[in-house]
């Protein structure tokens, strides 16, 4: 009798281990997929990008394409020069205007806000970055806009419409800053505090601890945040797209209109995309992007690991 | 300069880059609520009407084909993306993987966290052209995903990692298996987990260049899964470029709803995060 209370005892132990085990088993496949996700889709991108791009590699020489400052799909003329040139203004003006300003107030955040204070701008800047960057554009077109147009540019003797490169790269200045602002306070208040009190104990100013030491110790981060944020700019369609003026020729000052590679995209999807050898084009440009972010980032992580060894405090 | 001065004059040009920074914000997000608020205020009506036959010519009818196509395309995703993004940080997190497949892996996902949102765009419009399909709402989902994944893991990573350790060890102790222990830490993160995925809804519902190309732009109510739609920063953006001024003004309206929807959102993921940090031992304050 208590021999066979017993056994069904066991047997349902036995059969409820072996279902939580069925379970764990079959989680552990889910979640390894999972796990492998990241790299799948990264794979699976760099290969259909090349496998749609490859017609119009097969016609036209890269050398020939990237040096050509003929951009024409309707011709097959598929010179890409305008739109690098464009973007590497953009790229280059919106970083030179944000750079300073991110670290800086990242400084601020870090070192000299406290209390209240420090949570209220930390927030501030969160909602700056989570800001959809189309209402930038809609707000640049009325704020930004008629300021470049009527004062900026005649002030430095230059006709503008007020769209173009200058425009794009102040307001992508602005969708940048909040982001390289939020890497590099994580990277300031990683820092231990002993670093700032035997520093400030020697007799150092706190500009002194934070241009010497704090800078230099939170170097590697603060630089990988600055990579991140070009790659952020080099691949900003939408704010571009609204106000660099989509004209593709060599712009010939920062107050011309011209093209970013992603506004070439998104100016020339459509009504070109009919025809083969564009859709191939414009698939390569989406290529071109991937490679040049993906190179920033990584980039960005090498240089992080590499300073990192070598800037040890 | 003696030391000293330079000490003030730098932490003046601190203080003053942060002042800018605050100041920009302020100006950016008042001038939508001021404008669009203007606009919606005085007829709230057009974002509950249906675009008329020739809304983006004349303004005739409202936008709610781009409200309803955004929650129709974001919310999906987001389930798809959240069910991804968990698992993932599961699989990284606990003992699944070695803490080398771990470091790789999230390589991968910071470089994807840091790919522009237009390159997710032509890669799902490169699936289209390959399969045949027309672009529409199902695409538009499988896009807005794929964009929101690894923000959401980035996210959930980060939760699960400051969830204590303390958990995994009693429920380990206890004879739980690996799956289980799992569940009882997402468990103790999931205010995190749960703010993560809000911050990865507004960050989808804001994107225009993941849908521009993979949704289809429609200017007709959504009509179902593999029908033409939009959503309203594709919209904002459409109208923007509009040549009727009524259209143009009607941009503002729609960037108020947006804005509105997206501060909420992260107010939300604020308390939640703020809630987490008082209930975790060791928990961040943000």
């Amino acid at each position: 009798m208590s021999e066979s209370i017993e056994s069904t005892e066991s047997n349902t132990k036995r059969s409820r281990i072996g279902r939580r085990l069925r379970i764990e088993r079959l989680s552990s496949y889910w979640l390894g997929g999972a796990g492998y996700f990241a790299i799948a889709l990264f794979v699976l991108i760099v290969l259909t990008l090349l496998y749609q791009s490859a017609p119009l590699l097969s016609e036209y020489s890269i050398v020939q394409m990237l040096t050509s400052s003929n951009w024409d799909p309707a011709q097959n003329e598929f010179g890409f020069m305008p739109a690098i040139v464009g973007t590497i203004y953009v790229t280059v003006l919106s970083m030179a205007m944000g750079t300073p300003i991110a670290i800086f107030a990242a400084i601020y955040i870090a070192e000299y806000a406290e209390g209240r204070a420090k949570t209220l701008i930390g927030s501030f800047i969160d909602v700056l970055a989570a800001i959809p960057s189309v209402i930038f554009g809609l707000v640049a077109l009325i704020v930004v806009v008629p300021f470049v147009g009527d004062y900026l540019a005649p002030a430095v003797g230059s006709s503008a419409t007020g769209l173009g490169i200058f425009t794009v790269s102040l307001v992508m200045a602005i969708v940048v800053t909040p982001f390289m602002i939020s890497l590099s306070v994580e990277s300031l208040e990683a820092l231990p505090d002993e670093l700032r009190e035997s520093s400030l104990g020697v007799g150092a100013t706190k500009w002194e601890t934070i241009r010497i030491v704090l800078l230099r110790a939170a170097g590697p981060g603060i630089f990988s945040a600055i990579l991140l944020g070009f790659g952020r700019v080099f691949g900003a369609t939408i704010v571009p797209a609204m106000l660099i003026g989509g004209q593709t020729q060599l712009p010939d000052s920062p107050f011309a209109t011209g093209q970013t590679l992603p506004t070439l995209i998104v100016n020339d999807f459509g009504e070109l995309m009919s025809l083969p050898l564009t859709q191939s084009a414009l698939i390569f440009v989406g290529l071109m992007l991937v490679v040049v972010v993906w190179l920033f980032n990584f980039g960005a992580m090498l240089v992080r690991s590499r300073l990192q060894r070598r800037w040890q405090y | 300069m003696d030391r000293y001065a330079k000490q003030r004059l730098f932490s003046a040009l601190a203080k003053g880059s942060a002042a800018l920074v605050v100041a920009v914000m302020i100006l950016v997000v008042a001038v939508t609520i001021v404008r669009g608020g203007v606009v919606f205020l005085t007829d709230p009506a057009i974002a509950f009407t249906p675009p008329g036959s020739r809304y983006m010519l004349e303004g005739d009818g409202g936008f709610l084909h781009a409200v309803l196509g955004s929650v129709f395309i974001v919310g999906p995703a987001t389930l798809v993306s959240m069910t991804l993004a968990v698992s993932t940080a599961i699989y990284l997190q606990s003992d699944y993987s070695s803490e080398r497949f771990s470091d790789v892996v999230n390589m991968f996902l910071n470089v994807l966290w840091g790919t522009p949102p237009i390159v997710y765009g032509v890669f799902v419009l490169t699936v289209i052209i390959a399969v045949g399909a027309q672009t529409s709402l199902f695409f538009g989902i499988v896009a807005i995903a794929i964009f929101q994944y690894p923000i959401m893991t980035r996210y959930t990573d980060e939760a699960l990692r400051s969830a204590p350790d303390t958990v995994r060890e009693a429920t380990y102790g206890l004879g739980a298996t690996r799956f289980e222990t799992a569940i009882m830490t997402v468990r103790a993160a999931l205010p995190g987990v749960i703010a993560g995925v809000i911050m990865g809804f507004a960050r989808g519902i804001g994107d225009a260049a993941t849908v521009l190309f993979t949704a289809g732009r429609s200017t007709n109510m959504p009509g179902g899964l593999f029908e033409p739609s939009t959503t309203l920063p594709v919209l904002i953006f459409d109208q923007a470029m509009s040549f009727n001024a009524e259209v143009r003004s009607h941009a503002y309206a729609a960037a108020f709803v947006l804005i509105v929807v997206v501060l909420g959102l992260i107010l939300a993921s604020k308390i939640l995060a703020g809630r987490y940090a008082r209930y975790t031992p060791g928990g961040r304050h943000s």
